[in-house]
């Protein structure tokens, strides 16, 4: 049954595969594809702002315009790049790591991913009529009276794309709770799956408080509430502690996965296992747990107060503690290791000294009397690239070259990832190391234009060039995709030779049912205790017998349509009111295609012992 | 014969709800998801705290909100929980016609108190021109109570959608699990509920 659908070529076929599929490999896949289209589209943003910036009073991009760069680059990366290529990353990897044939709800992973999808293009298509203008953070009442439709995309595109990933995380909770292989206790697991779990825990507990005020949003702006309206006795404040009471575990969602791929990447490349794991575990919660107590270090200069600021700002320093740990538990890894240096070890080695300074200026921040000084500048800006760039990108790349031979079962060519590391490594602190200072003297974010003679002169240019290196870094690593796809050469299973965890003992790709036989587990890193023991492969946990599979579906592909069709008739219908039609059809296809999974019975299928048996390991 | 989810009632599971794997995976999916729901109505309950008193002129707390209808209201609400757990119940015994009939109880109840909100509503609207757009109060009240009242048409619209659906075939291990989730989503919409009677009209009632 399975077999035929996969036998059939052509372009149709394939198409309708890529559609319909609930392989979480192939979620995986499109995630990273899909992330990263979104990642080119922030750079370009990105490279745009930086020519603007490039000499005083330049005339490059007019100031609107500008306003619009800035909130859509923002916008882009965290929602639209970094986190779904995130997602992809977990996707594919976590099950292989449990030891699972798939996650627990594969129709909702299809659905999330759509939606993600459709949120961003939906998003995207504001650039046609204009796009949102008042920054990613979208602060009341600067967006509320922001005219035309710019903020009403930001609002259902994030809605669209945020549902996606509360469904990707309530996922990847059940899977790892549920679908351990025998033997996989929760302090068996790798890393990277800790990690997952936690962000997962972060996504489901944050995720609906941007929900929330994404939907006071909308109906401030679309159906006349009052929530930010100060006439009618509304508090543009709320805006500002919704966003934020889910925008600092956000950020922990950025950066809690990537620090399970560096945990990974440094075991497996100085051949020794991972310092201090319990630590790191609970590191990891107490990290996830202290990110939802510091929100309101975003809003020092609001006016909550001495003692609320008080309270936030050594709540935040706290955070630095579990970090630290972190930091000090993966040097220790490395320390006697016999270590093999090659692009995901470099990728990831960049990332402590980098992250560890972005850590520092987090901690300058978190000092509520100078963040009256540092607030809205451009030290802020420094601070947060050094960790979402020195820490999420490093970690998604080291992750990439580090992975990317299981998933797609090719190396990424030493060469050309170790030009684009460099230039990129170098371009990135060109760039951010400089804007530290130029906050310091005082130039604001999101300012169109800087004045001549303020000293301000070199040090923009020097960020600007910086930013052209990076985008060199990126190309190279984009033809270093393209020349693995045709030319790339061949991985085993075990790709790097020193795995440790269940995903090297399968094929490079893996078949989609992952595992023949379930996998015995009989500690940490159980492929390294085989190797200890002679052992060529895993004890299997089970006999070959049939497999369950899920069946693939189009109806999230519809259904997320429907609401794509729906969220665009919101937009206009404050225009417009035909547009309501736009909202009614959408809605209905939507609910059409939940009615129909529901009461449509789907109970998979079974790939058959003799079949199993034919394809061998 | 492993892939048959008809029960066989010599051999009943003890919960047909959880005897596969995608049951128990169902289950705990929902009450994952309850979480994320309850930072969702926790945040609308903030936004309700945060304006409640901004009545921009309008009527107040004190001035809207009566016991009778909502005291009511709570009642049917509760109710309706106690009969869905007698279907679960049922369920459990495998008797599937108990089950479907305590399951059709609670749907009614459900709607009985959907009536008694959306009379509220109009009776705010026409009494006292309280609207969405009056004051941020307007605007905090009809979000909270109107994501709340979201929640039980979403939640009737499931159980009509399952009841009808399996009314000719019975139960099985495919289906036991989604009225299993239902029965919980359905407690936590009552849970939600009890804290709104609370927060909101008890306590805009004294204040
Ligand atoms: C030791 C850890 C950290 C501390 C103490 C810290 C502290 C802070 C503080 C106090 C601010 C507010 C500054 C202001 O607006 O005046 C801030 C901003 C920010 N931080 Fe961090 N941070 C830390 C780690 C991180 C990490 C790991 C990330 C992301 C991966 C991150 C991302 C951001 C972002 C995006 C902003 C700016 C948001 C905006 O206004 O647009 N931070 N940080
Ligand atoms: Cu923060």
């Amino acid at each position: 049954m399975s077999m035929t659908s996969a036998q059939k070529s052509g372009f149709g076929a394939t198409l309708w595969d890529w559609l319909t599929t609930v392989d979480h490999k192939k979620i995986g896949i499109l995630y990273l594809a899909g992330g990263g289209f979104f990642f080119l589209l922030g750079g370009l943003e990105a490279v745009i702002i930086r020519i603007q910036l490039i000499s005083p009073e330049n005339n490059f991009i007019s100031a609107g315009l500008y306003n619009e760069m800035i909130t859509m680059h923002g916008t882009t990366m965290i929602f639209l790049a970094a986190m779904p290529i995130l997602l992809g990353l977990m996707n594919f990897i976590m099950p292989l790591q449990i030891g699972a044939r798939d996650v627990a709800f594969p129709f909702l992973n299809s659905l999330g991913f759509w939606l993600f999808l459709f949120g961003g293009l939906l998003l995207n298509l504001s650039w046609f009529t204009g796009a949102p203008d008042a920054g990613w953070t979208n602060y009341a009442p600067l967006s509320i009276q922001s005219p035309g439709h710019g903020i009403d995309f930001y609002v259902m595109g994030l809605q669209l794309s945020g549902a996606g990933t509360l469904m990707g995380g309530i996922n990847f909770i059940v899977t790892i709770v549920l679908m351990r292989a025998p033997g996989m206790t929760y302090m068996r697991m790798p890393l990277f799956t800790w990690t997952t779990f936690v962000a997962s825990i972060l996504i489901l507990f944050a995720f609906p408080a941007l929900t929330v005020g994404l939907f006071l949003m909308m109906f401030d702006r679309m159906f006349g509430s009052a929530f930010f309206d100060a006439a009618l006795g509304g508090n543009a404040v709320i805006w500002q502690h919704l966003f934020w009471i889910f925008g600092h575990p956000e950020v922990y969602i950025l950066i809690l996965p990537v620090f399970g791929v560096f945990s990974e990447v440094f075991p497996t490349f100085a051949k020794k296992r991972l310092f201090g794991y319990t630590a790191m575990v609970f590191a990891t919660f107490l990290i996830a747990f202290l990110g939802f107590m510091v929100w309101a270090h975003h809003m020092f200069t609001v006016g909550l107060g001495p003692v609320a600021n008080s309270i936030f700002a050594v709540a935040t320093m706290a955070i630095a503690v579990p970090t630290g740990i972190k930091i000090f538990n993966w040097l220790f890894t490395l320390w006697g290791g016999s270590i093999k240096i090659n692009s995901a070890m470099l990728w990831s080695l960049a990332f402590i000294p980098s992250f560890t300074i972005g850590g520092m200026t987090g901690v300058m921040l978190a000092s509520a009397v100078a963040d009256y000084q540092y607030h809205d500048t451009y030290f802020v800006i420094g601070h947060f690239h050094y960790v979402i760039v020195g820490g999420t990108v490093f970690g998604i790349l080291a992750g990439l070259h580090y992975w990317w031979p299981k998933m797609f079962g090719r190396y990424l060519n030493e060469v050309l990832g170790q030009i684009s590391f460099w230039t990129f490594f170098i371009g990135f602190h060109l760039t951010f190391f400089i804007q530290h200072f130029l906050g310091l003297m005082g130039m604001p974010r999101r300012y169109w234009v800087f004045l001549e003679n303020q000293g301000l002169d070199t040090g923009n240019l020097i960020s600007s060039i910086g930013a052209f290196f990076m985008s060199f870094g990126v190309i190279v690593f984009l033809i270093n995709i393209i020349y693995t796809t045709i030319k790339g050469k061949k991985a085993p299973g075990d790709a790097w030779g020193s795995g440790r965890t269940l995903e090297w003992t399968i094929s490079s790709p893996p078949v989609h049912y992952n595992f023949k036989q379930l996998p015995l587990v009989r500690g940490l890193d159980p492929l390294w205790i085989e190797k200890m023991e002679g052992n060529e492969k895993m004890t299997p946990a089970e006999p070959v017998d049939e497999i369950h599979m899920p069946n693939g579906s189009i109806l999230p592909f519809i259904m997320t349509i429907g609401f794509t069709i729906a969220s665009y008739g919101f937009i206009y219908q404050t225009g417009n009111k035909y547009w309501l039609i736009a909202v009614f059809a959408g809605m209905a296809i939507a609910l059409i295609c939940m009615l129909i999974r529901s009461l449509k019975d789907d109970h998979g299928h079974h790939i058959s012992k003799e079949e199993l048996e034919r394809v061998g390991d | 014969m492993s892939h048959d989810h008809s029960i066989d009632p010599k051999n009943m599971p003890k919960d047909p709800s959880k005897a596969t794997t995608e049951g128990k995976y169902k289950f705990m999916g929902l009450w994952i998801f309850l979480g994320g729901e309850t930072v969702l109505f926790a945040c609308l309950f903030g936004t309700y705290l945060a304006l409640k008193d901004s009545a921009a002129g309008g009527p107040t707390t004190q001035e809207l909100y009566g016991m009778g209808l909502v005291f009511l209201m709570t009642i049917l609400l509760l109710t309706s929980s106690l009969t869905s757990v007698y279907a679960i119940y049922h369920m459990k015994n495998n008797d599937f016609k108990k089950m479907q009939l305590w399951m059709g109880i609670t749907a009614l109840l459900g709607i009985g108190f959907l009536a008694c909100e959306i009379y509220e509503f109009a009776h705010y609207i026409h009494e006292f021109g309280f609207t969405f757009r009056s004051s941020a109060f307007g605007s905090a009240f009809y979000t909270l109570v109107g994501f709340h009242g979201g929640h039980v048409v979403f939640g009737l619209s499931w159980i009509i959608a399952l009841m009808v659906r399996n009314s000719k075939r019975g139960l099985n291990l495919y289906n036991a699990p989604k009225y299993n989730t239902f029965a919980l989503y359905w407690h936590f919409i009552d849970v939600v509920w009890v804290f709104i009677f609370t927060v909101v009209y008890l306590m805009g009632m004294v204040s």
